[in-house]
Parts: C-alpha cells; sequence; structure tokens
C-alpha cells in the first residue's frame, strides 16, 4: 500500500481513475435555487432590494456549488472549480465600473457636445448662462502639453541614451532607480514643487516682484510628471536594439555619437514615439499640478508665458465644482473630449507598438 | 505497483498538425522502454500522450486509446489529475520549484495530495530521495533551495519528487539531454534499481543509452517534415540494435540516417 | 556590451592641435605625437583622441540629461522645504499631531495628523478591495482566458489606466454617489453596531465612496504589473506541478504564485504609492472633514492631496506654505513607498536574470 493510500485515502491504482463530475443540471439548478432562496429570504424579510438578491444569490450559489462539487467530485476538484468561479466573478466586478464609465461619459457628455461648446470660452458666462464652451480649456491643453513634451522628450530621450549607452558603474544604476521611483511622485507633488520653484521664487524675477501664475508653469509640472516614462520607455526600446547593428557602425570607424544618431535612434523610433505618445496621454490627463500653478482663467489666453491658463482636465474640475446647472452638462463634455483625446492618443501608441518589429 | 500499458491507434494533434499517426505499442509491467528516432519524429508527443501531459498545450487533442491495466484514460469520465499521480514524468530539463527548499520539492507531491504528518512526509521523503541516489549528498541540506544543486542533482531531486508520490508508471523525457556525462550515468544507474517498482518509459536521443537501459526499444521516425511520426519497429532493445527488421530502423542505427 | 572605441582610447592623450575632431590619416608622415609617445608599429601613429570633440560633448549632453532626475528629485526636497519652513515656523500647534487646519489665521494653527490619517486609510481600503480583484483578472488574463478573449481585455484594463483622475472623481461624485448612500444607509441599519458602519448621516460622501473610486484607479496597476509576472512563471514549472497530479488552482498555488509573489508585493506598492498621491478624484468625492475616525460610511473623509486642491484657492502666503509643508510629507511617504516598491523589483529582477 503506498503512502498516499495510506495516509490520504487517495487512489493509486487504475480502478480509481474515475471520477464522478457534477452534472451541469444540477450546477445550474443550484444557481437557480440560490437565488430564489436569496430572493425569498432577502424580500420576505425586506432588509435590502434586488441587488441584495443578487449578491446573497451570487453567494449563495459558491456555497451550494462548493458544497456539491465536494460531495460529488472530491475536495480538491470543488476548491478547483470554486476558484475559477472567483476569478471570473473578479473580472466581471472589474468590468462593471468600466461599462458604467463609458456609458455615463456617452449620455451625460453628449449633451454639450456641440459647437458652441467647442468654440467659446467661458468669458462672461454667468451662473443662468447655458452656453459657455472649453475653447480656452483645449488651448491651455494643448499649449501646455505641447511645452511639456518639448521640454520632457529630449531630455528624456537624451537620458536614456546615457542609460544605455554610456551609463556605467554606480551612478548609471542610481539614476535608473531613481528614475523607476519618479515615475511613482504624486502629481500634486509636482505641482507643489513648480509652484514653489517656478511661480513663488523665479517668476516674480520677472513680474516685477510679484509671483505669477502661467500656462508655462503648469507645463513645466507636466515636463517633471512626463520625463521619468519617457526615459524609461526610450531606455526599453534602445535596449532592444541588437548589440550587432551598433558593432557594425563602430567596425565601419564611425564614431559612437553619430552611431546612437544615425543607426540606433531610427531603428528603435517608433518604440520612442509610442512611448512619448502614452506620457503625452497621461499628462494631457493631469488635473493637480495645473491646478495648483496655471491659474486657471475662464478668458482665452493664447499665451503661456503671460497671465492665467486653463487646461480641459482643469476646466473638468472647476464646472464639477460650479453651483450652476448647466455647469455640470460642461463638465461632463469636457471629461467626454479629455477622455477621446487621451484614449485615441493611447490606442494609437499601442497600435503603433504592435506593429513595431523591435518588440515582437 | 507496476502496470501494464496499452496503446491502440494513438494519433495526437497540435490543432490540425497531425504529430503523431496511428502508433500502437504494449508496454509491459515492470521494464524499462526506450522510445528513440529523429527530431521532430513524435516520440515526445507520444510520450505525454500517456499520462495526458499532451493536452496541456493549447489546441492540443488526441485519437485513440490509451489503457492502464485496461482502464481508458482517455475516457470521458477520468480525472486527469488522478491519471498524472499514477504515471508520474520526469522532463527534459531539471525543474525543481525555484521557490522551494529540496525537502518541499521532494514532498510536494505528497502534499498536493493531502498528507499532511510530519514525520509521513520526512520519512517519505528520505525513502525518495535514497532512491534517487541523492540522500547522501543533500541530507545536511534538506531546508536549502532546491535550485542550489548542481543539474544532475537537481535532475535526481526531480526524479525523487517524482517517486515520492509513489506511482505506476514513470515517463521520462530525455533525462539526461542537459546533463554531464557522469550525471548521466548516475541517472541510467538509478533507473536499473527503479526497474524492480516502477514500469519505465524513456524518450532518449541517445542510442548508446537506450542500448544500455531498455528491455525493449520502439523507434519512432518521420517521411518528411510537415508529416506525423509513425512507430516504425518495437521489439527487444538486442534485436532492434543488432537485426532490425525495418530497413529505416538499421539506417538509424547504424548512422546513414537521422 | 563590450568596450566601445571611445572607452578604449586614453581620453587625457590629446595632442596639439588635435581639437578640432578631424581624423589625422594613419601614416601620413606628420606624426601628431608627443614624444612621449612614440608611435607603435612601424607605418605612423593612430589618430590621437581630442580633448573637445563631438563625441565627449555628445556624452556630456546626454550624461547631464541622466542627471537630470537625480536633480529634480533633489530640488523637489529642497524648495518644498524652502517654501514650508516660514509657515511651520508661524505655527502655533504641533505640526505633526495636530487634526485642524487652519493656516490662514492670524494666528496660524495646523496639523497633518488627520489628514495623514485619512489618506492611508483610504489608500489601505482602497488596497483592500483591489488587490483581490486585481490579483483574480491577472489570473484569468494569465492562465483562465482563452487568448481571443485576454487580448482585448487586457488591452481594455491598460485604458482604464490612461482614464484621467478628474473623470473617475466626476463618475464617482455624479454616479456611485447614490449606490453608495443606499448601501451606507443598509449597512448602518443592519450593522450600526460594528463602530466602521455606526454613526447617524448623513451619508454618502464618505471614505467608503472614495476608496471605492481609488480601488477602481489602481486596479489596471496592480493588474498589468501581476499579470506581467504570473506570465513569466516558466512553463516546465507549471508542468511539473500538473505531472504531481495537481489541478489547475493547485498548480497555480504551487508553481504560479510563489514565483510571482515578490512582483505581486511590489506591484501592490506602487499602487498603493498612486493611491497615496492621488488628489482629484478624492476632492471630488470626499467631504473634507479633519476628524480622525475610522467610520467609513458618514460623510467625511480627506487627505493631504486632496486638501491641497480644496484648500489652495483660499490660501494665503502661510497658507501655501502650509500646503507645501503637507506635500513635503506626502513626498516623502510615496518616495518610501515607491523605492521600497522599486528595490523588491531589482532584487527579483537580478533573481531571475541569475536563475536563468
Amino acid at each position: 500500500m503506498s503512502v498516499l493510500e495510506r495516509e490520504a485515502s487517495v487512489g493509486m491504482t487504475p480502478e480509481h481513475i474515475r471520477s464522478q463530475r457534477l452534472p451541469l443540471v444540477v450546477n445550474i439548478g443550484i444557481g437557480v435555487l440560490a437565488l430564489v432562496l436569496s430572493a425569498v429570504l432577502v424580500l420576505s424579510t425586506g432588509i435590502g432590494n434586488w441587488v441584495l438578491v443578487v449578491v446573497l444569490g451570487v453567494v449563495l450559489y459558491l456555497v451550494g456549488l462548493l458544497a456539491a462539487a465536494t460531495r460529488v467530485e472530491g475536495r480538491r476538484s470543488a476548491r478547483n472549480r470554486l476558484w475559477r468561479s472567483l476569478v471570473y466573478a473578479a473580472c466581471v466586478l472589474a468590468v462593471l465600473p468600466l461599462a458604467s464609465v463609458v456609458w455615463t461619459l456617452v449620455s451625460k457628455g453628449a449633451a454639450r457636445f456641440d459647437g458652441d461648446f467647442f468654440l467659446t470660452s467661458m468669458n462672461n458666462i454667468g451662473a443662468r448662462d447655458e452656453n459657455g464652451g472649453a475653447y480656452h480649456a483645449i488651448v491651455g491643453t494643448l499649449e501646455q502639453v505641447g511645452i511639456a513634451a518639448l521640454l520632457a522628450i529630449p531630455l528624456g530621450v537624451l537620458g536614456a541614451i546615457y542609460l544605455v549607452e554610456y551609463g556605467r558603474g554606480k551612478f548609471a544604476l542610481t539614476v535608473r532607480f531613481f528614475v523607476d521611483v519618479m515615475t511613482g511622485i504624486p502629481s500634486i507633488v509636482a505641482g507643489l514643487f513648480v509652484l514653489a520653484f517656478w511661480v513663488l521664487i523665479v517668476s516674480p524675477w520677472f513680474n516685477n516682484g510679484v509671483p505669477r501664475f502661467s500656462g508655462f508653469a503648469a507645463a513645466l509640472a507636466l515636463t517633471v510628471l512626463m520625463l521619468p516614462t519617457i526615459v524609461r520607455s526610450t531606455e526599453e526600446m534602445l535596449r532592444l536594439v541588437p548589440g550587432p547593428l551598433r558593432e557594425g557602425a563602430y567596425a565601419l570607424g564611425v564614431p559612437q555619437w553619430k552611431t546612437i544618431l544615425r543607426v540606433v535612434l531610427p531603428t528603435a523610433l517608433p518604440g520612442i514615439i509610442t512611448g512619448i505618445m502614452l506620457a503625452i496621454a497621461r499628462a494631457a490627463g493631469e488635473t493637480a499640478p495645473v491646478l495648483l500653478v496655471a491659474g486657471g482663467a475662464p478668458f482665452i489666453n493664447f499665451d503661456p508665458f503671460l497671465g492665467n491658463q486653463s487646461s480641459l482636465a482643469l476646466f473638468v474640475y472647476q464646472q464639477a465644482g460650479d453651483a450652476s446647472k448647466y455647469a455640470q452638462p460642461r463638465a461632463w463634455t469636457a471629461a467626454l473630449t479629455l477622455v477621446a483625446l487621451v484614449l485615441i492618443l493611447t490606442i494609437a501608441a499601442k497600435l503603433l507598438a504592435r506593429r513595431n518589429r523591435l518588440s515582437r | 505497483m507496476a502496470k501494464r500499458i496499452e496503446a491502440s491507434n494513438v494519433s495526437s494533434y497540435y490543432g490540425s498538425f497531425k504529430a503523431i499517426d496511428n502508433v500502437s505499442m504494449t508496454v509491459e509491467p515492470k521494464t524499462i522502454t526506450a522510445l528513440i528516432g529523429p527530431s521532430g519524429c513524435g516520440k515526445s508527443t507520444f510520450l505525454r500522450s500517456i499520462n495526458r501531459m499532451h493536452e496541456v498545450l493549447p489546441n492540443a487533442r488526441i485519437e485513440g486509446r490509451l489503457t492502464i491495466d485496461d482502464q481508458n484514460i482517455y475516457d470521458s469520465d477520468v480525472d486527469v489529475t488522478a491519471v498524472r499521480r499514477m504515471i508520474g514524468m520526469v522532463f527534459q530539463r531539471p525543474n525543481p520549484f525555484p521557490t522551494m527548499s529540496i525537502f518541499d520539492n521532494v514532498v510536494a507531491g505528497l502534499r498536493l495530495n493531502g498528507v499532511k504528518r510530519k514525520s509521513t512526509l520526512e520519512e517519505s521523503a528520505e525513502k525518495s530521495l535514497r532512491a534517487a541516489n541523492l540522500w547522501d549528498e543533500v541530507k545536511d541540506r534538506l531546508g536549502r533551495p532546491g535550485a542550489g544543486l548542481s543539474g544532475g542533482q537537481q535532475q535526481r531531486l526531480c526524479i525523487a519528487r517524482t517517486i515520492a508520490v509513489e506511482p505506476q508508471v514513470v515517463l521520462m523525457d530525455e533525462p539526461c539531454s542537459a546533463l554531464d556525462p557522469i550525471s548521466t550515468l548516475a541517472i541510467e544507474d538509478l533507473m536499473f534499481k527503479l526497474k524492480d517498482r516502477f514500469t519505465i518509459i524513456i524518450v532518449t536521443h541517445n542510442m548508446q543509452q537506450a542500448a544500455r537501459v531498455s528491455d525493449k526499444t520502439g523507434f519512432f521516425s518521420i517521411d518528411k517534415t510537415g508529416d506525423p511520426g509513425r512507430l516504425i519497429e518495437y521489439d527487444d532493445t538486442q534485436k532492434i540494435f543488432s537485426n532490425p527488421s525495418e530497413k529505416k530502423t538499421e539506417d538509424y542505427i547504424t548512422g546513414r540516417f537521422g | 556590451m563590450g568596450d566601445y572605441p571611445s572607452r578604449s582610447v586614453d581620453t587625457d592623450a590629446g595632442g596639439p592641435g588635435a581639437t578640432d575632431g578631424r581624423d589625422w590619416a594613419a601614416g601620413s608622415g606628420v606624426s601628431p605625437s608627443s614624444p612621449g609617445h612614440p608611435p607603435l608599429g612601424g607605418g605612423g601613429a593612430l589618430p590621437k583622441k581630442s580633448r573637445f570633440s563631438t563625441e565627449s560633448g555628445f556624452r556630456a549632453l546626454s550624461t547631464a540629461a541622466g542627471a537630470m532626475v537625480l536633480v529634480i528629485i533633489v530640488a523637489i526636497a529642497i524648495f518644498l522645504v524652502s517654501k514650508a519652513m516660514p509657515a511651520l515656523q508661524e505655527n502655533t500647534e504641533n505640526f505633526l499631531t495636530y487634526k485642524r487646519w487652519f493656516p490662514n489665521d492670524a494666528n496660524p494653527n495646523f496639523g497633518i495628523a488627520a489628514l495623514a490619517f485619512g489618506t492611508v486609510l483610504s489608500s489601505v481600503l482602497a488596497l483592500l478591495m483591489a488587490v483581490p480583484v486585481a490579483l483574480g483578472i491577472a489570473l484569468f488574463l494569465s492562465h483562465y482566458a482563452p487568448k481571443r478573449l485576454a487580448t482585448p481585455l487586457g488591452f481594455t484594463i491598460d485604458l482604464l489606466a490612461a482614464v484621467p483622475s478628474v473623470v473617475f472623481g466626476l463618475w464617482g461624485r455624479d454616479v456611485l454617489l447614490s449606490p453608495v448612500r443606499d448601501f451606507s444607509e443598509w449597512l448602518n441599519k443592519y450593522f450600526g453596531w460594528i463602530p466602521l458602519f455606526g454613526g447617524n448621516g448623513p451619508f454618502g460622501r464618505s471614505v467608503l465612496l472614495g476608496s471605492l473610486v481609488l480601488a477602481i484607479m489602481v486596479l489596471p496597476i496592480i493588474t498589468s504589473l501581476s499579470r506581467e509576472v504570473f506570465q513569466q512563471t516558466p512553463g516546465m514549472n507549471e508542468e511539473a506541478a500538473l505531472a504531481l497530479g495537481a489541478t489547475k488552482w493547485e498548480m497555480i498555488r504551487t508553481a504560479v504564485l510563489p514565483y510571482g509573489r515578490p512582483g505581486v508585493i511590489a506591484a501592490v506598492m506602487l499602487g498603493l504609492g498612486r493611491a497615496l498621491g492621488e488628489t482629484i478624484a478624492l476632492a471630488l468625492t470626499l467631504s473634507a472633514t479633519f476628524d480622525i475616525s475610522f467610520n467609513l460610511i458618514e460623510s467625511g473623509g480627506n487627505t493631504i492631496a486632496a486638501n491641497i486642491a480644496n484648500t489652495f484657492a483660499e490660501a494665503n502666503d502661510t497658507g501655501r506654505g502650509a500646503l507645501i509643508a503637507s506635500g513635503l510629507v506626502l513626498f516623502a511617504i510615496t518616495l518610501v513607498v515607491n523605492m521600497a516598491a522599486r528595490v523588491i523589483i531589482y532584487r527579483r529582477r537580478e533573481f531571475r536574470d541569475n536563475a536563468a
């Protein structure tokens, strides 16, 4: 007699390889029974509504299934079943809020999705005016994100080149580590940093000693947030460039900087662009730093260096906090616009990544 | 302990690709059977079909009958886990669980099957490690990670893990291909020792190894790439290596092919 | 990575006239070498490495860009401290233990106790809700779902990560609020004897609502990282478990979960970092009170970040300084959490690379 037969009463001979399965009918039966039982329990005692019926029903079903399967199929198989059900349940649970967000965005955002919204600002729009739009905010977002990209892309790509091509030893490891750490810096902290550094200390130099909010300050904060993302994604792409490609160029006597600019970067370019687009998408959705340093103006201001600016995300936040009954539809439409912008960027980036030969 | 295995008209598929075609053979209890043949001839696929590991891969399926003591393991009411418990497997590359100690690795199968008592586990671990000729080398460091052993030791650890469950049949999929000659010899010695208790089927690339260890040998081959593998000849090892009845077998044995 | 050409050449050996970066033809007859370095080989000297070439300029530029990251992190600390100090000196209460927030008064009195408590409470609660679900989805994507389903679903989860936090906040306040309020009233009615669900209302804009929204927001981060580590489980270990007669779940418990554990811990900590710093979603869903209370369902709750967003507009000089001081605390906390997570990930990567 084997250890298993003795200690765990597990059959180890060919006669024991067969086991009973819980028939599907029983499975469904347990489900129906659980739901009915739950409905009777909940509704007769009046302790809840249909939501509780469903929740309790699911719990009862899982318990019943576990009990029935343990009886028919054995403990291990029953446990296997239970965990599979839980894993599937987790997925349903996660998809529900996502569906709700999408549905709300579209249904509530469609109300003000009109020409007026995209062509006017909030200048001179009072609490009783139902029109007003986000033109100024869109201008702000584009300018701030654009400037941030101009600053962060060269810095980020060069930083990644340092890490991959030149960086050796402790210093490079430290840089790499803190690039990773920096990706986790809260956006509000980046906002506070630019507030302390640029708005409160540097900007008074140019403004007769008075601190000044500006779109450029927001761009600086977004730069801080974009930089680590771009360094990381570019670094990953550069590392994928095959070594022989570099060596081939070196063997021809091409200096290293030229090899990097003419051979390595172009090879990795599609992947780098993907990373940059994802970073831009993330920056475009940031509210907190813009709230702290851009000032948030209701009027159109094309100059990012002079005077307050708004942004789409900030516009959503401000309208959400506005007491006017016309503010909520504006907030939702702006949110829809923002999500559309961000998702288009993200999806385009991911599709580009899929076509990228290097990452295969 | 050991049981007879009978395959009749077994064909295995990966999706629409037919990997082996119509294999029939009988493996007697307490023997060592070697499966040889060129790369891609389906001998590993056939081996994996015997304990239903073939179907772990996506879209893999099988046709035909495969019985162990007249019980068809591919019947619909068969519990796959029971089959695999009874028919253990050692893989090509040593694969101890990297997060577990040597001891935990050996008793992993027992724990999975519900053995909890510590004394039983310890007793069983020692017995299996001794049977795998590994006890003397690791008895002082059972709590150390299994991944810290040498390749040959890791493979013997995997054999110990497999036989700890006390299966009826042990399948070995090129168990020595990743090992040096000395470790290979150690494992071959081990196979002779295990033969008293288990039915062993081994897939090997190494014809000398097949000739050294096995009682019977099956020769698999394919006509050309993309064709399914077939069992060309299956006979006593001595006969296969001295006087094969098929021309293809002779070509392969003498090195004129493959 | 072997030695690159530029590294194998002695950088200190720049000769006179060799600063223009032009290559000297070997064997041109005019050796630029100094007498101390006789040319090797018969034909002539190899070109000298110049002191200020494009190469070294480019190298310096990229090194500076890399160093920029360190500069920024240090600068964040320095500038936050410099702007926080004056406000902290004017504070009439203990910054770390005082609960209320009146930095704009003539006698500024403010403390971070309630805010820090609220930050930790809502983040931990969010993780308690998000982690099991995230691990479930990660396992589903890596081991249960057919590939046809796993790819689009994984893509969708990644998109969820891209949705701006202000949108989640708006959704939480306008859509999720009323079911959460109903649920809170129900909890209070039947489980009011548990302090977590006690109180007399009003309910709704509570820690529960805030952490639910937070949970949804950190879900994609934890999911995608855990999914990655689960997928990296060596197939041969999974097969080993199956070959011992494990069921699918037992295989996951024996081979997949232990192997992925450090990665999952790191993922959870990154999620925690994100939750701690989340601002706008919580500014929109919490009620901004200044209590230390474990009551989850009564209107209330506040966090460091949400408080900054809520009170920034009315803040005077001291008020701003006080907010910056609170941001400094947040920075320190998230820095520690993120560094710990990264150390775990780095260790694991080394372990994996060595094992391979």
